[in-house]
């Protein structure tokens, strides 16, 4: 490398390292929304607003999950499919039953997901896989189960009922983004003034200190895998009311969304250190980039391109912050 | 040796934000020498290293090594200048073997027609030698995971030789070695001075500077303190300099253990591992468990506090009978371990102090089942000032804290939970003479306030210097009983080899 790259290489990193402390995200989300209102037409407008949070609302549920799964020092691959997999569920006994049995839809589709969550921790805690590899294998048997149950038709031709939790509005405001934020206050409370969150942390920090301190390692593990598998249900069913009809390929690649979303919120790879609420920040970062990028007619092929770029930086954001507070 | 200095180092400063972690040092080392460098810990020996194996740059002044001015050197580049370190966590390659361990980065080469290739046969050669010359007997072939701490050092030791080193530094060489092996590391430095290769050595441990050093330097809070021959300095001086005030006894006075038995142990035997452990201890008492690394000791700890499963034996707690089949278990019986790994198996580095005081006895700062905020900070400011923590306040991060510090955190995770059966294993491991003493004096108050303490140590001046009783191990036995007040470091030594 020249002087020249080194010097640039280093102005990066000394921006990366200032600009990833607790409280960057939140500057990062605000220089995009600023920019974004400056350059992109209707970007500000009420439409277009509702638009990004509604947007957000799927991948930031994913993303509260994943947040658990992480900071717990794990990782969860498999939540697309499985949201795939609730969401398909919910479709098929919505569309045999009717508006009826929606209770029991929903019943199903997160029993599902807690189900596909718990086997998930099982195989990490009780059988000690890692977790990159227990999981990616999930990812495909549980989408082959989708394909398996509906021969990879969509489900069609479902009454308008069906579209409520995707696409309604209760005063004014869209279902998703209720569901969004209520999941994330939940998790709020859950991680931060919780016995079970405080216990993610530990586990995540330190799992041997952690299980020295009376800390039942394996129980706490799955229950992290388990709630994000309730958080993958209920970001699924919400998708496929949206789509309004059941896709076998839905949701696919939303789990890398969803870890942009916790990394760029400042939760660590390395595990025990973040915050619910900036993951929440760093979910309307990507649906904002997704938006904006839209908006301006980016190509959407080079869309890809700038969110792997995005993920990779935050990452390497990640690492070094690591580094340093050694 | 001789007096020509190999290494010079002039009014070298290094600044981190808010921190002066070198204030103008200026030292020489002296071709030839072994030279200990000593100071609690934060008094900037680690710095210093790192600036000189170019780990880190410096800020202000320079260094001169061999003729040459080290200035912005990348660690590599050191290495090729001729100076070497050992770490104290070592960097080998556990999954190669010893000589590819020893080449690795450094192998002989041979041109052939298709371009360089590694020549095994002179490399193999090479690092036979190098081993030979350590008179230890270590197979070139040997995976280093196999190996033990002891040869790995020795090979760490080889890795440096083969480059060429003119300088070898070792940072706390002896931290996770037995006497024996002591013995070896020192029967290997005596042959490297002999040889001519200069080596700066740091420890905590003072005896072991007066065995094997010929200088020593004492630092503190950065400065340069003292540069003096070792035979003109004596243990209680060092001291002195090192804590900057006169340290009379380190031991606070023994008080009297005449309690009920807490803690009664019959016929204990986990096979393979422990076998017919049996022994009592009573409120009030400080037991001291000694014996060498791998003697049983820490697992001994570790079964009475439900990590392993006995094979067979009673455990009786406060005249009980019980059995102990896990973690959560022993903390019922108000059992405490504080585990000798503070870093890997004491604490949470990235919660907070009062995180990592409350995790233990999380249910005590519930209201609602919610966790409240003043009661968590209640109970953890309540702690920092029973055992006088140093923090700046309780949500700091324990990884900021000093190894004393933190180790008073982790005893006040078991306080919180009223603990009294208190398993301490190496207490006082990596922290400096200052705070070792403060533990002293927390386990002789901890005791006189009741509670049963069993001290495992490698250290024999401190479990002679504040155990009540003294159990010897060697190969999962218990060997021997001896008395602190009437014992000595080498009938210990005795029972702990027999």
């Amino acid at each position: 490398m020249t002087s020249q790259e080194k010097s640039i290489v280093k102005s990066i990193r000394n921006f990366l390292l200032v600009s990833t402390r607790e409280y960057a995200i939140i500057y990062m989300l605000l220089s995009l929304f600023i920019f974004l209102s400056i350059t992109a037409q209707n970007f500000l407008s009420m439409n277009n607003m509702v638009n990004v949070f509604r947007q957000s609302a799927i991948f930031g549920i994913l993303a509260a999950g994943e947040f658990f799964v992480i900071i717990s020092g794990m990782i969860d691959l498999s939540v697309s499919s499985t949201a795939a997999l609730s969401g398909i569920l919910f479709a098929m006994i919505f569309k045999a039953g009717g508006v009826a049995m929606a209770p029991v839809a929903i019943i199903v589709g997160i029993l599902a997901g807690l189900i596909v969550g718990l086997i998930n921790g099982l195989l990490v805690s009780k059988l000690e896989i890692p977790p990159f590899i227990a999981t990616l294998g999930s990812y495909l048997y549980i989408r082959g189960i989708v394909y398996m149950t509906t021969n990879a038709y969509p489900i069609v031709s479902l009454v308008d009922e069906y579209k409520f939790l995707g696409r309604g509005f209760i005063f004014g405001i869209p279902v998703p983004v209720i569901i969004m934020v209520i999941v994330f206050i939940v998790s709020i409370i859950l991680s931060e003034r919780k016995k079970l969150g405080r216990y993610f942390y530990a586990i995540g920090g330190n799992e041997e200190a952690a299980y020295l301190s009376g800390i039942d390692s394996v129980k706490i593990k799955t229950l992290a895998f388990t709630v994000a598998g309730l958080m993958s249900a209920i970001a699924g069913i919400i998708l496929m009311s949206r789509l309004g009809s059941g896709q076998p390929n839905a949701a696919i690649g939303y789990e890398f969304e969803a870890i942009i979303a916790v990394v760029l919120g400042g939760v660590s790879f390395s595990g025990g250190k973040g915050k619910a609420l900036n993951v929440f920040f760093g979910t309307l970062f990507v649906a904002m980039l997704v938006n904006g990028m839209t908006i301006l007619n980016v190509n959407p092929f080079a869309q890809q391109i700038i969110k792997g770029v995005v993920f990779i930086i935050a990452i390497w954001a990640d690492v070094l912050r690591n580094k340093t507070s050694k | 040796m001789n007096n020509t200095p190999i290494l010079k180092i002039n009014n070298v400063s290094k600044f981190f934000p808010g921190v002066t972690a070198l204030d103008a040092v200026t030292m020489e080392i002296y071709e030839g020498e072994v030279h200990a460098i000593v100071g609690e810990n934060g008094a900037g020996k680690s710095t210093l290293i790192k600036i000189i194996s170019g780990a880190y740059t410096k800020d202000e002044g320079s260094i001169i090594f061999d003729e040459h001015e080290i200035e912005n050197l990348s660690p590599v580049e050191c290495i090729n200048l001729g100076i070497s370190t050992v770490h104290q966590e070592l960097r080998l390659v556990e999954q190669l073997t010893v000589l590819e361990n020893i080449l690795l980065g450094s192998p002989i080469e041979k041109s052939t027609y298709f371009g360089k290739f590694v020549d095994w046969k002179a490399t193999r050669k090479e690092a036979a030698r190098l081993l030979d010359s350590m008179g230890i007997n270590i197979s070139p072939n040997a995976l280093v995971s196999e190996l033990s701490v002891a040869k790995k050092q020795v090979v760490e030791i080889c890795k440096a030789l083969s480059r060429n080193a003119k300088l070898v530094i070792m940072d706390e060489p002896s931290a996770s070695l037995t006497e024996k092996e002591l013995e070896v590391l020192f029967r290997i430095i005596r042959k490297l001075k002999k040889d001519g290769i200069t080596v700066i050595y740091i420890s905590h441990r003072l005896e072991e500077i007066f065995q094997i050093t010929d200088r020593v330097t004492v630092m503190r809070d950065g400065k340069h303190i003292i540069t003096d021959d070792v035979s003109n300095i004596d243990r209680r001086k060092l001291i002195k300099h090192m804590v900057g005030r006169e340290i009379e006894n380190i031991f606070p006075d023994r008080t009297i253990s005449s309690g009920y038995p807490l803690l009664a142990v019959e016929s204990l035997s986990i096979p393979g591992v422990l076998e017919d452990i049996n022994f009592t201890l009573h409120e009030g008492e400080i037991l001291g468990i000694a014996g060498l690394v791998g003697s049983g000791r820490t697992e001994l700890a570790r079964a009475l506090f439900g990590v392993d499963i006995i094979g067979s034996g009673e455990i009786s707690i406060r005249g009980e009978s019980t059995f102990i089949r896990n973690i959560p278990d022993a903390i019922k019986h108000k059992m405490a371990l504080i585990p000798e790994d503070r870093k890997l198996q004491g604490l949470v580095p990235d919660l907070s102090v009062g995180m990592n005081i409350s995790l233990v006895g999380i249910d005590q700062i519930l209201k609602n089942s919610l966790i409240n905020k003043m009661l968590e900070k209640n109970i953890a400011e309540e702690y920092i000032k029973i055992l006088d923590i140093q923090t700046p306040s309780w949500t700091q991060l324990i990884k900021y804290l000093s190894g004393g510090n933190q180790q008073k955190c982790v005893l006040a995770k078991w306080l919180v939970v009223d603990s009294d059966i208190l398993i301490f294993d190496e207490p006082t491991r990596g922290i400096d003479v200052g705070a070792k003493q403060e533990i002293y004096k927390l386990l002789t108050k901890l005791a006189s306030q009741g509670k049963g303490i069993i001290m495992i140590s490698s250290e024999l001046p401190e479990i002679i210097g504040i155990s009540h009783r003294i159990l010897v191990m060697h190969d999962g036995r218990i060997t021997g009983e001896v008395d602190p007040r009437e014992t000595s470091q080498e009938e210990i030594m005795y029972l702990a080899t027999i």
